[in-house]
């Protein structure tokens, strides 16, 4: 009896309570684990603590493609969160799924949020953008590759603490450091990423027609271009005279720059943080390398990281509050804390010209590269982004060719034929899919 | 001879098979029920869209000739797991068996891998092998040996089958102990007193009469190595280098989890199935034959 008093008592007293704080729940599945995780979650809190409406409520999935296939189940189970960090390389299964997404063009619009996509550094809203130029995710943690040398291991040969501008120069050095006895001289984290992806932008080239598949389903990879097959034979090359060490798929060159072991990296922005935690090495953050005998380089880099897609079926005040969430996510005080926190990129040119003013740069030299790469000049088809079906099984089938070329299991000619050819396969399959 | 029971309750057999049945059911035919029918759709990750494209998934995958790769270095995979593992496991338990001192400490050494996850496995192995801060990777730099696995698919394909059979040694070392013990000391001794050296009290008397478990764990183990060692490899190299090591499963998990392509996946769970039960038919119906119980 005294139970059922107390549970109709609490009843009473929900049904009051309800409306006083009627906040509305906007879910957020990320994949930011560790410190990125903390800093995410501050963000969350932030935006809580501001406002009473509304209420972002996070959770963390996983990896990025662990998060992405929890989302596709919790759609297909009519459950999907509002928001959604999808790493880049899902942005086209993402675009494609029509109707299981709400374009944040659209959903600004909807909501009558203020809404500028000019207000976005160009290089990361083309990623993000349909070929009319209305964004369909919002950027929110971005970073480039990044050439880091260790001026230790320099001093240690005898050579200049200067990083080596182009893969000529690069080359030399690290014969340099070889004969000095440095074991490993240079390293690379995400191979498709950086030697196919970014280099492809870095020297103005295509990695597939169709701008880069940004301007239909029907794009084809283009990535055994002279250009692409002599960079990939000097890589294999560089192998096979032990100045280029193969680290894995992803991350694993972190810890071999970070470590020490290795002189030279060309690694995520995104690496920095844990390079000064790390404390072994005198770093320093530089652009990438090019080849000066193709024209127009060096161009721009490309981003990589993840956006924010909003899911489709939610209720009208509920996008209220994702929208109000994007716009304080978006606002130049919050970017600027997210960047200097994390090492991502400012997404917004406001947030940069902002931490340039608070002396963050002057303090911290060398956080400013990624940018600066990123805008080195203004993109063109081949280096706005780029937007593939099944990526995820297409970047694999790129790194395994890389992998059998840096083997010396096959030439570079050879392995980028296969890619492609794989490549392609798996295109047309998406495309009939997705018709 | 056989044991029969006999109910007089027409109903009551049924209902006591139902639950065993139900888990079969919902467990067993409905996925792979499941699997076949996504095998002849296209679809899209988030499902909106599906159209049924007959033979396509298996005919794109017969003609990828990745595709047959994996069977090959899935065939080699699993005849080195099975096998290093059953011999391996054969010979610890034969010597654990005759241990008179500290056999306990012994076996349960000997035991305690199988309490490891796999995936936990493979990472331990990924460590110690690590090719930049490996402890085994420095050891093995002072004997002149290089040693890097994320590049050379040789080691990488090592790699995976020395932590496979790792795992899986004590599950096979407990059964073959079981055996061992099972074997009435009698028939051994009378061997020995007519004069059979140790050699060939084995092979004569022992191995014969281990082949049922001998057997038993050959179809377990080959399953382990088809399904079981996914973990393993996901913890360890994700299918490379250039897909050293990219065993049928692993594939079925990376295309259809991973990379959301689930017609593509079903039909090469489809093509697993058929495999594994192609197998297990050939294990009963011919290597069974020779087996004596």
């Amino acid at each position: 009896m005294k139970v059922r008093l107390l549970a109709a008592a609490a009843m009473v007293a929900g049904a009051f309570a309800l409306p006083a704080h009627a906040q509305v729940e906007v879910q957020w599945w990320h994949s930011m684990g560790g410190a990125l995780g903390e800093a995410l979650n501050g963000l969350a809190d932030q935006f809580n603590a501001e406002q009473k409406e509304y209420k972002v409520v996070t959770s963390y999935k996983g990896s990025y493609p662990e998060s992405m296939t929890a989302a596709i189940a919790a759609f297909r189970a009519g459950q999907a969160p509002h928001i959604l960090q999808v790493f880049e390389v899902g942005t086209a299964t993402m675009m494609s799924a029509r109707g299981a997404v709400k374009p944040v063009y659209q959903l600004m619009k909807e909501t009558g949020e203020p809404f500028d996509p000019k207000a976005y550094l160009p290089t990361v809203t083309g990623y993000y953008s349909d070929t009319k130029g209305n964004m369909l995710s919002l950027p929110f943690n971005s970073s480039t590759a990044l050439f880091y040398i260790d001026r230790n291991k320099f001093k240690a040969a005898g050579l200049p603490p200067v990083a080596p501008k182009t893969w000529k120069e690069l080359i030399a050095t690290a014969e340099k450091l070889k004969a000095a006895g440095q074991d490993c001289v240079y390293t690379t984290g995400w191979p498709s990423w950086v030697h196919i992806e970014n280099f492809s932008a870095w020297h103005n080239v295509p990695i597939g027609t169709k701008q880069n598949g940004m301007g239909g389903l029907d794009a084809r990879f283009t990535i055994n271009s002279p250009t692409h097959v002599k960079h990939v034979q000097m890589l294999s090359d560089m192998a096979k005279k032990g100045l280029f060490t193969y680290a894995g798929r992803t991350n694993q060159a972190d810890a071999k720059f970070q470590s020490g072991e290795c002189a030279m990296a060309t690694i995520s922005a995104g690496a920095l943080g844990g390079t000064i935690k790390a404390g072994k090495t005198d770093w320093q953050l530089n652009m990438l390398p090019y080849h000066d005998d193709v024209k127009g380089a060096p161009q721009n880099s490309i981003i990589g990281g993840a956006s924010l897609w909003v899911m489709s079926g939610r209720k009208a005040e509920e996008y209220k509050g994702v929208a109000r969430f994007f716009t304080f996510l978006s606002r130049p005080e919050v970017q600027m804390e997210w960047h200097t926190k994390t090492g991502y990129v400012p997404i917004t040119l406001a947030a940069y010209e902002l931490t340039k003013k608070s002396g963050f740069y002057d303090k911290n030299p060398g956080r400013d590269m990624a940018v600066l790469q990123l805008t080195n000049k203004a993109p063109t088809a081949n280096s706005k982004g780029l937007r593939f079906g099944n990526f995820v099984q297409g970047r694999t089938i790129i790194e395994e060719e890389l992998e059998a070329a840096f083997a010396g299991k096959k030439a570079a000619k050879a392995a980028l034929d296969d890619a492609v050819k794989r490549g392609n396969e798996l295109l047309r399959q998406f495309e009939a899919a997705n018709k | 001879m056989e044991k029969r029971v006999v109910f007089r309750s027409a109903w009551l057999p049924f209902v006591l098979v139902a639950p065993q049945l139900a888990i079969t059911v919902v467990f067993f035919f409905w996925p792979a029920s499941q699997a076949i029918w996504y095998s002849f759709q296209l679809q899209d990750a988030f499902g909106l869209r599906s159209q049924f494209v007959g033979l396509q998934n298996f005919y794109t995958l017969f003609k990828d000739p990745n595709y047959l790769l994996s069977f090959r270095t899935t065939a080699v995979f699993s005849v080195a797991v099975a096998g290093i593992g059953i011999a391996l496991s054969l010979l610890l338990a034969v010597m654990a068996d005759r241990v008179v001192r500290g056999a306990m400490a012994y076996k349960t050494l000997l035991i305690w891998p199988y309490a490891v996850a796999a995936a936990v496995a493979g990472v331990l192995y990924a460590f110690m092998f690590a090719p930049s801060i490996g402890i085994v990777t420095f050891m093995l730099r002072q004997f002149g040996v290089h040693w890097n696995w994320v590049i050379d698919g040789n080691q990488a394909m090592l790699l995976v089958i020395m932590a496979a059979v790792w795992n899986q040694i004590s599950y096979n070392f407990l059964f073959f102990l079981a055996g061992l013990q099972s074997i009435p000391k009698s028939l051994i001794e009378a061997a020995a007193i007519d004069g059979a050296g140790p050699g060939r009290r084995f092979w004569s008397i022992i191995f014969p009469l281990l082949s049922p478990t001998a057997f038993f764990l050959l179809v377990v183990n080959v399953v382990y190595a088809f399904f079981g060692t996914f973990g393993i490899i996901d913890a360890i190299t994700q299918g490379g280098p250039a897909q050293s090591t990219t065993i049928l499963v692993y594939k079925v998990y990376h295309d259809g989890v991973k990379a959301a392509d689930l017609g593509g996946s079903s039909a090469q769970s489809v093509i697993l199935m058929a495999i594994v039960i192609a197998l297990t038919v050939v294990q009963f119906r011919y290597i069974e034959r020779r087996v004596q119980y």
